[in-house]
């Protein structure tokens, strides 16, 4: 006897736990397989490009923040550093150093949020994989709160350097911090990266491969993953990115397993630079003169960094005047959704689901 | 043939259980706080402010108000606008810190609460009363001087105006006063200028 069936169409979300913020996925199923799959963005829409043009350059820096709102740090990097362009200013060398910190200190606490989440989609732990993830976090954040005065919402760097240099008791704790992480890393990856669950459920699952993602505009450690070694610190070195060795992580399968796998490794080289950052920071002014209000020549500017979900620039257009006239932002979130039904198709719900996880994205950025 | 994994992680759970808790009853038990900390509780000092809205210019969002009397300062011979009138709006306040950072007289500095329920949304709006009434415990944020005197905003004690900016005097000194009859001209309430004599 043959059962009947007929395709039903799903909406998981907008306010669905794993979607990352406001995201609403049009599923269509066949059983419990996915035949389609279509991604519906927007509810998280605020204008960010647009309040921009109306803004002063240094107001702009605010909103940043608030655009992929688990790493704000490397968001007001690449906004100073299109800024800076434009303008032709150089920060002095101790708030580059001081930059890369805190952008390699984000990249930590992101791919921490990255893998707990994954690992809160798998359903394996409940919620004590993401609170391992968390309690690793939460002393960066303790660290912010040093540098800048907030947690998240940081507005730390300025055009021209950073805003203020770093506490004496930041050094300490960012020691401690050190030293400590790796066991933490080892910890999280016997506990996850080794657990059979998880294998059984992430290898070979919704796997892209190198052409693919490179066709898709893939940045970020879901391009690594499928095997390019592309990475904006190396390509286009920003900061003081070439004073540093480390190096980029790749896999071969591009599966969800394996996107996660890069993600750990990328935490065990942003501490690597991290240290040799400490040794060579020197005393010295961290932020170069530069008024709150300016007027840039009229121009243009982009500045591609690796934020740690990928290449993230501000395209800035000036007319002369204290404002951005154009304020464009290239997301690394809004280009890793591009193969959204490729990747789901063919695959059960429960994969949907952890395949979200690995893409990492984050609706902030994607609707800005 | 997964037995092994689940015994392993059994063994992961029996060393957590004799790990201290890493959680923190909020409302009880409270996690420090750096004196850094930019939060509500905005710190004025009436002595340092000239007027000169600077804050309320750089502010992302423009929920500073202010009105200066143009009869209370002698503004022309460099001496400080009388603040009537001086509203931060919390309930849109960011706490992103451009108007502490914008002051070029120290005279706003951030503070440190982060807790700002209230049952009408007009109560958030902080005005000049306020924040004149208001126990000086500013943040270091942005204050390298207050920083290198160890203020506190929550152990150390209130910080007197004198100590609060870069040096310890108004930078533009009130010249003794002055009679409206011993001057030349001065601004109207429209902002136009007439002559007195």
């Amino acid at each position: 006897m043959t059962l009947r069936t007929e395709p039903v169409v799903v909406n998981v979300g907008p306010h669905h736990p794993s979607t990352h913020g406001v995201f609403r996925m049009k599923l269509t199923f066949d059983g419990e397989n996915i035949i389609d799959a279509e991604p519906v963005i927007g509810y998280l829409h605020r204008g960010t490009e647009k309040l921009a043009e109306e803004r002063q350059y240094t107001q702009v820096i605010t909103l940043t923040d608030r655009l992929d709102y688990v790493s704000s740090m490397t968001n007001n990097q690449a906004y100073v550093l299109s800024c800076e362009r434009l303008v032709g200013i150089e920060p002095p060398a101790r708030g580059k150093y001081l930059r890369v910190i805190a952008a390699e200190l984000q990249r930590v606490a992101s791919h921490l949020i990255g893998v707990g989440f994954f690992l809160q989609e798998l359903g394996v732990f409940g919620g004590t994989a993401l609170m391992y993830a968390f309690r690793e976090r939460e002393r960066i954040l303790d660290m912010f709160e040093m540098l800048c005065g907030a947690r998240i919402t940081l507005s730390y760097m300025r055009i021209g350097g950073v805003l203020q240099d770093a506490p004496e008791e930041f050094w300490p704790s960012l020691r401690s911090f050190l030293d400590d992480m790796p066991g933490y890393a080892d910890e999280m990856q016997a506990l996850v990266f080794e657990s059979e669950i998880v294998r059984a459920r992430a290898i070979g699952v919704a796997p892209v491969s190198a052409e693919d993602a490179v066709a898709a505009s893939f940045t970020g450690p879901i391009l690594r993953a499928s095997g390019v070694a592309w990475d904006w610190r190396k390509a286009a070195p920003y900061d003081v990115y070439d004073q540093v060795e480390f190096e980029v992580p790749t896999c071969e399968g591009g599966d969800n397993y394996d996107r996660f796998w890069v993600r750990m490794q990328e935490v065990r080289q942003s501490l690597r630079i991290i240290e040799q950052c400490c040794a060579q920071i020197e005393p010295g002014p961290v932020r170069a003169t530069m008024a709150m209000l300016f007027r840039p020549p009229p121009g243009e500017a982009y500045v591609p960094i690796e934020a740690p979900k990928g290449e993230l620039g501000f395209y800035l257009v000036s007319d002369g005047s204290i404002a951005p006239y154009r304020c464009h932002v290239r997301s690394p979130s809004f280009m890793s959704l591009t193969l959204f039904r490729e990747m789901l198709v063919g695959w059960k719900l429960a994969d949907a689901i952890v395949t979200l996880g690995s893409l990492d994205f984050n609706m902030g950025e994607v609707d800005r | 043939m997964y037995g092994a994994g689940i015994l392993r992680g059994l063994g992961v759970t029996l060393r957590n259980l004799a790990r201290r808790p890493f959680t923190i009853q909020y409302p009880e038990e409270r996690v420090p706080q750096h004196p850094r900390f930019r939060g509500q509780e905005f710190t004025w000092y009436e002595q340092r402010c000239t007027g000169c809205a600077s804050c309320a210019k750089y502010c992302p969002l423009g929920i500073i108000r202010i009105v200066t009397d143009p009869d209370g300062g002698n503004e022309q011979d460099g001496g400080s606008y009388k603040v009537d009138v001086f509203d931060i709006d919390q309930a849109r306040c960011m706490y992103c810190g451009l108007c502490v950072e914008a002051c070029p007289y120290d005279a706003l500095h951030m503070g440190s609460g982060f807790e700002a329920a209230t049952l009408r949304r007009e109560d958030l709006v902080i005005n000049v009363d306020m924040l004149k009434a208001r126990e000086k415990r500013p943040s270091t944020w942005f204050r390298p001087q207050l920083e290198r005197a160890k203020a506190d905003p929550h152990h150390g004690d209130p910080v007197e105006w004198r100590e609060a900016g870069r040096e310890p005097f108004p930078w533009h000194p009130k010249r003794p006063a002055q009679t409206p009859e011993e001057m030349d001209h001065r601004a109207s309430a429209d902002g136009s200028y007439r002559s007195e004599r």
